[in-house]
Formats: C-alpha cells, sequence, structure tokens
C-alpha cells in the first residue's frame, strides 16, 4: 500500500496508472487480462476491452479518503486479503488512498492531518469510501481524533466528486442498525442526498465489486448504473437463487433438511435450512470468494442475505423465508378454542330465535284469507 | 418501510391476523349452521343416512352426463383451476414448508416445472371464466359484486405467486411480500364470501345423501 506519506510525494501521484503498473511489474498482457475481466463481469462489450485499458492507462491515480465509522473493520479485511496477490491489488496500489485509518502507517494528528491535507488539495475530485454506519443518537458513540463520526462524514462529503458506501453498514445500516438500533445508527444514504452514491453493501462486500466499481469510474469518470437501492445492477443484477449452482435440486424438489442428513452431503438446496438466496441479491454465486474459490453456499451454508436492507431483523437466518416469523399453531389452537366458545353462545342465540319465531307465529285459517 | 419490514410484517403480525380471522370465521359459521339442526323427521327411516351421506360427498363430485353437457365448460374450466390450485398450494415446497412448521408434517414437494405449469393453466382457466362471465348473458345478469371479487382474491394468489417465482417486476422480497399479502387477503374473505363453500360444500353434500339414503332412494 502507498499510505505511508513517503510514497506519496507529488512525484508519485502525477504517474498514471499505467506507468504505477509497469513500475511494479505488470506485464501488459496481465493488464489486458484484467481489463477483459472487468467488462465480462461488468457485462460490458468486449469492444470495450481497448478503452478500459486506454482510460486505466491515463489515469491519473485518484485521491481517495475512506472513512471508517461503526464497523467491524470486515470490509477491510476482505479488501486487502482474500485477493492478494492479484492484479486488484495492484489497482488498488495504483490509486492513491490517503487516509484509512487501518491501513495508513501514520497516526494520531498526523493522520488526520493528512486526511485535511488530501481533502484540501483535491477538492471536489476525491474519491471518499465509507464503510460502518453513523451514530446519530449520541455523537459520542463513535469518533475519531474526537470529531463525531457524523461531523467527519458531512465535512468530507462536501468536497467528494462521489461516495462509495461500502458494506452493509455504511449502505443500509447494517448490524448497528439491527433492531433496536441503539445507537440510532443511520447509512450514508440517510445523511448525504447531494452527491452521488454508489451502495456496495455485502458483510463484507465481494472485493471484485469494489474494485470493479473503481474501474469503472476510472474508465468512464461516472458511475455504473444503479438499482432502486444504489447497488451497481452489473452485480447486485440478480439473485443469489437465480444464478445459484444448487438451483436444479430446488427445482426437482430435493432439499437438505438437516446440515447432516443425506441432502446435505449430496449437496442438495438449502432452502428448507433457510437459505435467503431467493431475496438477495449479489454477485456471490458468479464471482465467488478466495479468489473464486467458492461462496457460503458452496461451503454448505445458507445465505443470510447480507447484502440486503435489515438482513439482520429478517426473521432468523434458518427459517425460511416462506415460515411465518411467529408462532402459528398456537394461534390456530387458541382462536380455534375461542371460536367454538363462541360459536356455541352464538348457535343457542340463533336456536333461541328461532324458537322465539316458531312460538310468535300465528296460524292463519281459510277465513283471513278471505278478509 | 424498507422490503424486509414490509416482509417481516407480512409474515409476522399480518399472517397472525389473517389466520385469526380465517379460524376464527370459518368455525362460528360451521357450527351456526349444525347448532340450528333440522326438524325431526317423523316418517319411518327406510335405509342408512351416514352411508348414503358419506358416499354422496364423493359421488357428486363427478357430475352427471346431462349437466356436463348443459355445462361442459364451467365445468372443464373449474376443474381445472381447482386441480391446478391443490397441486399449488399443496405441492410446491415453499408452501408444505409452511403448512410443516404449523401442523408438524409435511410430505415430498412436486417439480417446480409442474407447479408453474399447472400455475399457468389455472391462471388462463380463471381468465376464460370470467370471459365467459361476461359473454354469457344469464351469467351476466347474475353477476354481483362479491363474484367479481372472489374471482379477484383466487387468482390474486396465482399471479403473485407467478411473479415471485419468476422474480417480474419487482425485487423478490417485495414480491413475495405481496404474495402473502394476496393469500392473506383470501383468507380473511374465505368466511364471510361465497369462498365459504371450500368447508360448506362437504356438509351441503352429506345432508343431501343423508335426505336421500332415510328415504331409502339413491342420491
Amino acid at each position: 500500500m502507498t499510505t505511508d506519506s513517503s510514497t506519496n510525494g507529488p512525484n508519485n501521484k502525477d504517474k498514471t496508472l499505467g506507468d504505477a503498473l509497469r513500475s511494479q511489474g505488470v506485464s501488459r498482457r496481465s493488464f489486458l487480462k484484467f481489463c477483459a475481466a472487468t467488462a465480462s463481469m461488468m457485462a460490458l462489450s468486449p469492444a470495450m476491452i481497448p478503452k478500459i485499458a486506454e482510460a486505466l492507462e491515463k489515469a491519473r491515480k485518484p485521491s481517495v479518503i475512506w472513512l471508517s465509522f461503526q464497523e467491524c473493520t470486515g470490509c477491510t479485511e476482505s479488501l486487502t486479503r482474500s485477493h492478494a496477490p492479484t492484479i486488484e491489488n495492484l489497482i488498488f496500489d495504483s490509486i492513491s488512498l490517503d487516509y484509512h485509518h487501518t491501513l495508513q502507517a501514520a497516526a494520531g494528528h498526523g493522520a488526520e492531518a493528512a486526511r485535511i491535507a488530501a481533502m484540501e488539495e483535491n477538492y471536489g475530485n476525491y474519491l471518499l469510501v465509507v464503510d460502518g454506519s453513523i451514530p446519530l443518537d449520541n455523537p459520542g458513540y463513535s469518533t475519531i481524533a474526537g470529531i463525531s463520526n457524523y461531523d467527519m462524514l458531512m465535512e468530507a462529503a462536501k468536497g467528494a466528486a462521489a461516495i462509495i458506501a461500502v458494506g452493509t453498514c455504511a449502505t443500509y445500516g447494517g448490524i448497528p442498525h439491527a433492531n433496536p438500533n441503539p445507537t440510532g445508527a443511520v447509512s450514508v444514504g440517510d445523511l448525504i442526498k447531494d452527491k452521488p452514491i454508489v451502495n456496495v453493501p455485502g458483510c463484507p462486500p465481494i472485493p471484485v465489486v469494489i474494485t470493479g466499481v473503481l474501474t469503472h469510474f476510472l474508465t468512464f469518470g461516472t458511475l455504473p448504473e444503479l438499482d432502486h437501492i444504489g447497488r451497481p445492477m452489473a452485480f447486485y443484477g440478480q439473485s443469489i437463487h437465480d444464478r445459484c449452482y444448487r438451483r436444479p435440486f430446488y427445482d426437482k424438489g430435493l432439499f437438505a433438511e438437516t446440515f447432516d442428513d443425506e441432502g446435505a452431503r449430496k449437496g442438495w438446496c438449502l432452502y428448507k435450512l433457510g437459505c435467503k438466496g431467493p431475496t438477495t441479491y449479489n454477485a456471490c454465486a458468479t464471482t465467488k470468494w478466495n479468489n473464486g474459490t467458492s461462496f457460503p453456499i458452496e461451503s454448505g451454508h445458507p445465505c443470510l442475505g447480507c447484502s440486503e436492507p435489515d438482513f439482520w431483523d429478517g426473521g432468523g437466518f434458518y427459517k425460511s423465508i416462506s415460515i411465518p416469523t411467529q408462532d402459528i399453531t398456537k394461534t390456530v389452537v387458541y382462536t380455534a378454542a375461542g371460536a367454538v366458545a363462541a360459536g356455541v353462545v352464538i348457535g343457542a342465540l340463533n336456536k333461541a330465535k328461532k324458537s322465539k319465531m316458531a312460538s310468535s307465529h300465528k296460524k292463519m285459517t281459510i277465513d283471513d284469507l278471505g278478509k | 418501510m424498507s422490503e424486509i419490514e414490509f416482509l417481516s410484517w407480512i409474515r409476522g403480525p399480518g399472517f397472525q391476523i389473517a389466520t385469526v380471522i380465517l379460524v376464527a370465521g370459518v368455525v362460528i359459521r360451521v357450527m351456526e349452521i349444525l347448532l340450528l339442526g333440522r326438524k325431526a323427521n317423523l316418517a319411518e327411516a327406510k335405509g342408512s343416512e351416514m352411508s348414503s351421506g358419506l358416499r354422496t360427498i364423493v359421488t357428486r363430485s363427478i357430475p352427471d352426463s346431462s349437466t356436463f353437457k348443459r355445462s361442459t365448460f364451467t365445468i372443464v374450466a373449474g376443474y381445472i383451476f381447482h386441480i391446478g390450485l391443490f397441486v399449488t398450494i399443496l405441492f410446491y415446497a415453499p408452501h408444505i414448508l409452511l403448512i410443516k412448521d404449523i401442523i408438524g408434517f409435511g410430505w415430498p414437494s412436486m417439480p417446480t416445472q409442474i407447479v408453474d405449469a399447472l400455475t399457468v393453466v389455472s391462471i388462463i382457466a380463471l381468465l376464460a371464466i370470467l370471459a365467459h362471465r361476461f359473454t354469457n348473458k344469464v351469467l351476466r345478469y347474475l353477476t354481483n359484486t362479491e363474484d367479481l371479487l372472489v374471482w379477484f382474491v383466487t387468482i390474486a394468489p396465482l399471479v403473485t405467486g407467478y411473479m415471485a417465482f419468476h422474480r417480474i417486476g419487482m425485487t423478490a422480497s417485495t414480491m413475495l411480500g405481496i404474495h402473502i399479502l394476496s393469500v392473506e387477503l383470501l383468507m380473511v374473505m374465505l368466511p364471510f364470501t361465497k369462498l365459504m363453500h371450500a368447508f360448506t360444500l362437504f356438509i351441503a353434500r352429506w345432508y343431501n345423501g343423508a335426505i336421500s339414503g332415510y328415504r331409502g332412494v339413491q342420491s
């Protein structure tokens, strides 16, 4: 990482991405391979590959400021470790990551000074990446260098060209936002309305999705097409269920009933074990994790739906989505018992009414008809 | 309200409310019918009420030839969507899971392709039935608001279920929520409309058979 202030001098910053890659020994061939992979991942035409390559070659390293609020650092862990050492990391080396309090060498006042310097120098042009939610109940719940998360976000957002919210906490509030939300946690999108925001949810998000969004920004200078909750369509356009390799088992009606039965061993569908694949939009089933090794369902665990808002409060990870969240059996029994009692009373009233009408019934004779 | 909050309400309090109305409504209505009783028949019994009643519950499922000739379309289309509803409700894996959650046991599901195909066929049958209702002069004269309402709450779960399965129009969570909501609407309407026939049908058939059985004639 080029976060050490000594390597972030003006000369280094003036280097284009192409220069930076060449200086790190990345061959033209592997660079084009990366461009092709990125194009296909984002469902762009192959004709775009040279354009991506050209744009990336010429791109000046953009300044990136990464703010971490109420989070667990899982997003950073995901990004830095799981794909190392591939070209994605080099792309990341080649942006100017001017502030990231987990990764930067500077600490204390020096770190904050680097953030302020980068914000001033690149005002209006830097990319702001945020992970973690922002507590509104009490600013003291989460502070950095004595600055509340809210103040830091608002200040940094002012000069940002765009904001990338990384992880479900920054995008939708995530775990801090889970019921009863003790800190009053909100997402970046809840607070900032006047800047373009890309939501890259997931707990954590897939690393290539973050680099994909970044590449899109470097290539086109715009943000990718987003869905109705701000997620890039290229990665969040399809549900896990629709792209799951276990889908044929769902269609055939072959399910694992428990985690250790025959169905589980044979790799059948995990729907009955609470899989949220049908209601979750993410790229896990296609891009996979750990350098394309596998994804949770492939390891035998149902999808938790971590890239969806409020996934923590979705009625139980191991409860299938078609099942009511409350105890219906009890409701049926109690209601039936109450209804039987009510039925007896209503039945008795009906009978009384019937006999009353029968007794008040006046018999008519042929003479009455003649009147 | 987020999508998951919406779905959680539908799966939680919404389903509770619908269940209470369905169970209480059905139990009270059936009890009212049964407790009202019938006048004692003073004539001598010439046969068994029970056996004739039970037999008639089954035999009335097959239409007699003259009725079939007169209302072929109504009977065929009616059978198609009733069979469709039976299979989609009872043999689609997520539905079996719901039943198992409530009554404690389930059964194997059918392949989704079969359930999917029957859903489409049932939707077509129900649309044809509506068209027939408006093109046939007598049926159109007899049609009232309740008939249309009942038609709507029957076709809605099929259409929304199809859309939820194929993720058409909206996101999966919202579509699933709308599908369950349409079922809850059906549950709430059932005890107070003609849909109550799902339960009273058997009582009515039994009475018909029992009356004939008492008289010693074929039902």
